[in-house]
């Protein structure tokens, strides 16, 4: 008869400590990779450290990370925003066109504002509201909102936004601040304050881990998914603003390919693509990181299509590294 | 009729009936069969791509890089017809299509292999073929005056009064319709996507079936590279660019569900030649070309929906006499 082996299961009769965890976590990998990159620029580049050229590093990220905060949220939540950079696009079209009608800058403002939110509804409702897939609905909308803008502008570009309209993009709050760091970090607190703190934060991890459950739960879904399109329609508008007005000129093809990078953004920063968990503090730390990269290789006359080949590494990397080191943890443990 | 409403090739083939009767009200010299047989052959391209895409949605999977493969591989055809002009044009497309069956496999192996999500995978390849370009090429144009007469020629050369182009994608058709019919890949690939844990108890492998179909649409891709390339005569890093949506358009117009297992090879077909017949009108009834995104777009939300009510079912009877009691 063969023996039969039991093979002990260890179950902890308490979980570790909070110390222990957080030193473990996602987050502070993070942490170490971005003060490595930081110290990696600072020694290949005299220029890296000095305060002005941090802060003009910073706008290579700022207007992506607000969108990709309300993405976040998106994506725990177990769904996905593919049309942000188009809604940059028509918002930033629908400013350009108020321009020349002779609007002036807190009007332009509520316009980009107010198409984000318009936009994000619509995917909102063709998504709760008829029930379909939100990947092909936002694939639909990217066409379709960048394609308004194609119409509108064709191969034109709306230019002559008026002074005032550029502090947003151009202007700086104290010293070296920028206006958009400074929202940047105000966004990043109110974010993590709504989605660790809020009853409504608690709903979109639960929607995220098992839709059912959160729906027999009491949570209603549907209308949590709806405010969390129109957040990040909303948050598209938003750096429509700071991005034309950085810029100063409107063209169709504004912003083109930033879905992908909010996307890594937010991977990169610990969000599971599936849903169901992810931080705001790991996509601050994602942003700064990405952010850093590129301004480090722009120091190193690197060209921006080879820094897309490092990002796409890095995306396929930083979810490819912790699946094996589970396995070959696992495989230690037999 | 209700059974005519529930079949999306027949629908299909009605919208694209109702679309060309409505240009032909405006210009009728566009239904001239000449002129459909310019429309199918400029829709190539597409059609073969679709059919790479269609193998991959059924599985449940994605596959966002195939242009960015698309133009990989039709720079690397380029680069070699100018570098050995004397090199024989099937070898290069075979070159092209190992190129491109190469790349899809690195986005299937991992899929496969370390359970990366199929959407996160090909965005990251997506740009990292994309750089590769620049990098192989350093970010210079190959111009016609570079490519070989025969390897700009081969999709044009007529056979039986059609460009070989045209052939060439029916021929991937008929091969497609095969496998999916024919094979047990491609039963596999839709037994996977209806339900990957029941096709595990069935005996498939799903992740060396999501492999596979992977496999396929890099080679489409590589096929379609070297024609894109021979047929517009240059290759540049951009090539292409923004093609993968119109790829996936093409399938969601064609009925293949997002969500895997629901498609067929007539579906795709008929949703890249929507897209076609779109294209190819907007010049003739004088609508600008910059209408098309917004156009196409409105049409994949169209398309989903219809599909997703048509999807939509009531609970599955599983013991049919039981019901009927």
């Amino acid at each position: 008869m063969a023996e039969i082996h039991l093979t002990p299961r260890h179950i902890p009769d308490r979980l570790e400590g909070r110390g222990a965890r957080l030193l473990k976590s996602w987050e502070s990998l993070l942490l170490v990779v971005a003060c490595l990159i930081f110290l990696g620029n600072s020694l290949a580049s005299p220029y890296f450290l000095d305060p002005w050229n941090l802060s003009d590093a910073t706008f290579n990220f700022t207007e992506k990370a607000m969108i990709a905060f309300a993405m976040a949220l998106v994506i725990i939540a177990g769904e996905i925003d593919l049309s942000v950079a188009s809604i940059i696009a028509l918002a930033s079209t629908a400013m350009g066109y108020a321009v020349q009608l002779g609007f002036d800058t807190p009007a332009l403002v509520a316009i980009g504002l107010s198409v984000g939110l318009i936009c994000g509804a619509i995917n909102g409702l063709l998504i709760t509201g008829l029930g379909l897939p939100s990947i092909v609905v936002t694939i639909g909308t990217m066409s379709l909102f960048r394609g308004l803008s194609f119409i509108i502008l064709g191969d034109q570009a709306f230019t002559g936004y008026p002074d005032s309209f550029s502090w947003f993009g151009q202007g700086y709050v104290w010293w070296v601040f920028s206006f958009e760091f400074t929202l940047f970090v105000a966004l990043a607190v109110v974010y993590g304050v709504v989605l660790h703190r809020t009853n409504f934060g608690r709903a979109v991890y639960a929607i995220g881990n098992n839709q059912t459950a959160a729906l027999f739960s009491g949570i209603r879904v549907a209308r949590v998914k709806f405010v969390l399109f129109l957040l990040t329609g909303l948050m598209a508008g938003l750096a429509s603003i700071c991005l034309t007005s950085r810029l100063g000129s409107t063209r169709p093809s504004i912003a083109l390919g930033w879905e992908l990078e909010v996307v890594t953004m937010v991977v990169l920063g610990g969000v599971n693509i599936l849903g169901g968990s992810g931080t705001i503090p790991g996509v601050v730390l994602a942003a700064l990181i990405m952010g850093m990269v590129t301004f480090g290789f722009g120091l190193l006359n690197v060209p921006g299509i080879v820094m897309s080949i490092f990002i796409g590494l890095l995306l396929i990397s930083v979810i490819a590294l912790p699946i094996l080191w589970r396995r070959a943890r696992q495989r230690l443990a037999h | 009729m209700s059974k005519f409403l529930k079949n999306r090739e027949l629908l299909l083939v009605a919208a694209i009936a109702v679309l060309l009767a409505l240009i032909t009200l405006r210009f009728p010299a566009f239904v001239a069969p000449s002129n459909l047989a310019r429309v199918y052959n400029d829709t190539s391209i597409l059609i073969i791509l679709a059919l790479g895409q269609m193998a991959v949605i059924l599985t449940r999977c994605i596959d966002l890089s195939m242009a960015a493969n698309l133009a990989l591989s039709g720079m690397v055809a380029a680069m070699l017809n100018a570098a050995f002009p004397g090199l024989p044009i099937p070898l290069v497309i075979l070159v092209a299509m190992a190129l491109g069956t190469l790349l899809g496999m690195i986005n299937g192996a991992l899929v496969w292999k370390l359970d990366i999500p199929p959407i996160v995978v090909t965005l990251g390849t997506l740009t990292i073929y994309r750089g590769m370009i620049f990098l192989l090429s350093d970010g210079k144009w190959i111009n016609a005056h570079q490519m070989s007469d025969a390897f700009k020629a081969l999709p044009r050369d007529a056979l039986l009064g059609f460009p070989v182009l045209s052939w060439l994608s029916l021929l991937m058709i008929g091969l497609v319709f095969l496998l999916m019919s024919r094979t047990a890949l491609g039963r596999a690939f839709y037994a996977v996507g209806g339900n990957p844990h029941a096709a595990v108890y069935t005996g498939i492998d799903v992740g060396r079936t999501r492999f596979f179909a992977y496999c396929l649409s890099g080679a489409l891709a590589g096929l379609s590279g070297y024609l894109w390339v021979s047929r517009y005569a240059v290759a540049y890093v951009d090539i292409a660019a923004g093609f993968e949506l119109d790829i996936i358009a093409a399938c969601v117009i064609g009925g293949i569900s997002i969500a895997g297992g629901i498609g067929t090879v007539a579906g795709a077909v008929l949703g890249a030649l929507f897209l076609g017949v779109i294209k190819n009108a907007l010049p003739v009834i004088n609508i600008s070309p910059f209408a098309q995104m917004a156009i196409s777009g409105m049409v994949i939300i169209i398309a989903v929906a219809v599909n997703a009510r048509a999807e939509r079912r009531k609970g599955r009877v599983i013991l049919r006499k039981a019901e009927a009691v």
